[in-house]
């Protein structure tokens, strides 16, 4: 770090380096133990996942995502007994507790709930966002910093605030526990994020591409779809996919105005109880399932997180 | 330059030929493109806020909707800041925040700082780091109610490893006093790196000449983080810090699910208050009037703040 060094003068020593990157090793592996923790625990027995001391290597086994699907009855050993042969590994361990599998449980229809939910959301947000945000980006709206403003106060309001009215609103219009519901609402609170991460990114496409497309006959209708869209492309992806993943997380909304057919799987998984409290085996299977897709788009959008996050408003 | 050449074609062309040939006006375009949006938001956001600022005048409620609806002024509004609950759930929420936002501030700024140092492998490590925040803070927040277990919980186990209390002697989720410190580690787990993400980019934005002429200077590395360093990050951190206030304003999903406002109500926030009084007490009017104040809290807050931090931007 000082001045005689041989490198250049503001770099940092291959010391300073070496500190910096043992500290920033050692915070990376620490936080991601809880996650780890998830999927550690979510191929243990019930038995294995509260032992003490807690078990670090243990038998892996599928226990926890049987009970994830199914749900299952205690019978009696020689009721068991009288059955046929088991019908799959599901079968044979639930045997091995004394259990038969009455049944699917209801973390399928939950996961697909979720996904209708997210992908219709996402695609409505997507879609008036990116019209609004190139009618604000090109055009002189009267209004528009008051507009794009009340747009994103939309945002600042507690959502148990907002559910409040929603519910009396969707009660009266029989929108209560229906996917519809849920997608109009998503859809409502993600179109402020889309409008000004898209605002931010066709800004940038220069509009001399427009013009030129219009002078060489293009309506401006047709210059937005055959020049513009094109070039958003990337924009357009990253805002889906951060609309997507706050669909896919959100809770609050969810547990108030979902309660059966149209519930998703945040508010579901908290719900899997065993025999005797939590079955935390199934309930981690349920959470490894539901983490998976959102790590995936989590590596996909590294470049564009930081300007996600923070609305547009810081873009590196 | 071309604008004007488009403008002055479309000037010179007769009215009607210009809307033939250009399709619709630009005027009508804007507003066919922004209004489904405006609409959109005005149904499920601001047409709900109204009603909702109408019943806070009432004293409606949602589980009695045949009962008849009275009047009462500003009655709830005086009952709630009379409230003595709700003052308890307010310092409640403001130590919440107070301590996450300086937590994650102190920590996320470290860990940005350190990886600005750009050793080897950072950018993998960063991505590492990075993955907590991304996650549903509801189902994830739930795992950890098994972390926190007294005898089982891995948490226990590592602070017992470490320190030799008994792992059964304590409870992160059960106690008065460690709660709401339950709490806080976990959205302090999640939330750092959004605010080391800022930060990062707050000082990657620091240009180099800045720190060569300190050098040629021979100010100190001390001098040179107090002087260069922080003021230029600044204007980021102080953004980070009002995302992560205004969410932590409304936060709802982890508390709900870590300790849902116990014991007591001990980890009662404002939006666990609220969620109380208007799906459990069904108090519609009542709960109406508080969440209008919380509105009118965080709008008021983050307004003062940003004109703070627009004033630090043009020093």
């Amino acid at each position: 770090m000082s001045l005689t060094s041989a490198h250049s003068v503001v770099a940092p020593s291959t010391t300073s380096k070496r500190i910096a990157g043992t500290i920033i090793v050692a915070y990376a592996l620490i936080s991601i133990v809880p996650l780890l923790w998830i999927f550690a625990t979510s191929f243990k027995t019930p038995p294995d996942s509260i032992a003490y001391p807690p078990k670090i290597v243990f038998q892996p086994s599928i226990e926890g995502y049987c009970n994830l699907f199914t749900t299952r009855t205690r019978q009696t050993p020689e009721y068991i007994h009288s059955l046929g042969p088991a019908t799959g590994i599901c079968d044979e361990t639930a045997r091995e507790r004394n259990m038969v599998i009455a049944g699917p449980s209801n973390f399928l229809p939950r996961f697909v709930n979720s996904l209708i939910i997210a992908f219709g959301s996402t695609f409505c947000a997507v879609f008036l966002g990116t019209l609004s945000a190139y009618g604000f980006s090109r055009f002189k709206v009267p209004l528009a910093d008051d507009l794009l403003f009340f747009i994103l106060s939309t945002r600042m309001m507690p959502p148990i605030a907002v559910a409040i009215p929603i519910y009396l609103m969707y009660r009266e219009l029989g929108l209560s526990d229906t996917a519809l519901g849920m997608i109009l609402l998503y859809t409502a609170v993600n179109v402020s994020l889309a409008v000004w991460l898209l605002k931010g990114f066709i800004d940038e496409i220069p509009r001399e591409y427009e013009e030129a497309a219009m002078i060489d006959g293009y309506t401006r209708l047709q210059a937005f779809w055959r020049t513009v869209l094109p070039q958003a492309t990337t924009g357009i992806a990253a805002t889906a996919i951060f609309c997507l993943i706050f669909a896919w997380n959100e809770y609050a909304f969810a547990s108030l105005l979902t309660s059966g057919t149209a519930q998703t799987a945040p508010p579901f998984i908290p719900t899997i109880i065993g025999e005797g409290g939590q079955d935390w085996p199934a309930v981690a299977a349920g959470t490894t399932i539901f983490l998976v897709p959102i790590l995936v788009f989590t590596i996909l959008l590294r470049k564009q997180l930081l300007r996600g996050i923070t609305f547009g408003a810081v873009r590196k | 330059m071309l604008n004007r050449t488009a403008d002055s074609v479309a000037r010179a062309t007769p009215e009607p030929l210009a809307r033939k040939v250009r399709g619709i006006s630009d005027k009508g375009l804007a507003w066919l493109f922004i209004s489904p949006t405006i609409l959109l938001l005005l149904a499920i956001n601001i047409f709900p806020l109204f009603w909702a600022i109408y019943l806070s005048f009432t004293n409606y409620r949602a589980n009695r909707s045949n009962e008849v609806v009275k009047n009462l002024g500003f009655a709830n509004y005086q009952r709630i800041l009379g409230d003595h609950d709700v003052w308890i759930a307010m310092q409640t929420t403001a130590h919440f925040v107070f301590w996450t936002i300086l937590l994650q501030t102190v920590i996320g700024f470290t860990l940005a700082w350190l990886i600005d140092r750009k050793f080897r492998g950072h950018a993998f490590w960063t991505t590492i780091i990075l993955v907590p925040m991304m996650l549903s803070p509801a189902v994830v927040g739930n795992f950890w109610r098994f972390l926190y277990q007294p005898q089982t919980g891995l948490f226990n186990y590592i602070v017992a490893f470490f320190t030799g209390v008994p792992p059964s002697s304590f409870e992160m989720l059960g106690s008065v006093q460690l709660a709401p410190w339950a709490i806080v580690i976990v959205d302090t787990w999640m939330w750092t790196p959004y605010v080391m993400l800022i930060c990062l980019a707050g000082l990657r934005s620091i240009p180099e000449y800045i720190y060569e002429a300190a050098e040629v200077d021979r100010a100190s590395n001390w001098r040179q983080f107090w002087s260069i360093t922080l003021p230029m990050a600044l204007p980021f951190i102080m953004l980070a810090v009002l995302f992560r206030g205004i969410e932590n304003f409304k936060m709802f999903d982890m508390v709900n699910l870590l300790t849902g406002g116990g014991p007591g109500s001990t980890t009662e926030v404002a939006s666990i208050t609220l969620k109380r009084q208007a799906f459990e007490s069904w108090r519609t009017g009542y709960s109406s009037a508080f969440a209008i104040i919380l509105f009118v809290a965080v709008f008021g807050l983050a307004n003062i703040y940003v004109k703070a931090l627009n004033k630090v931007k043009q020093r």
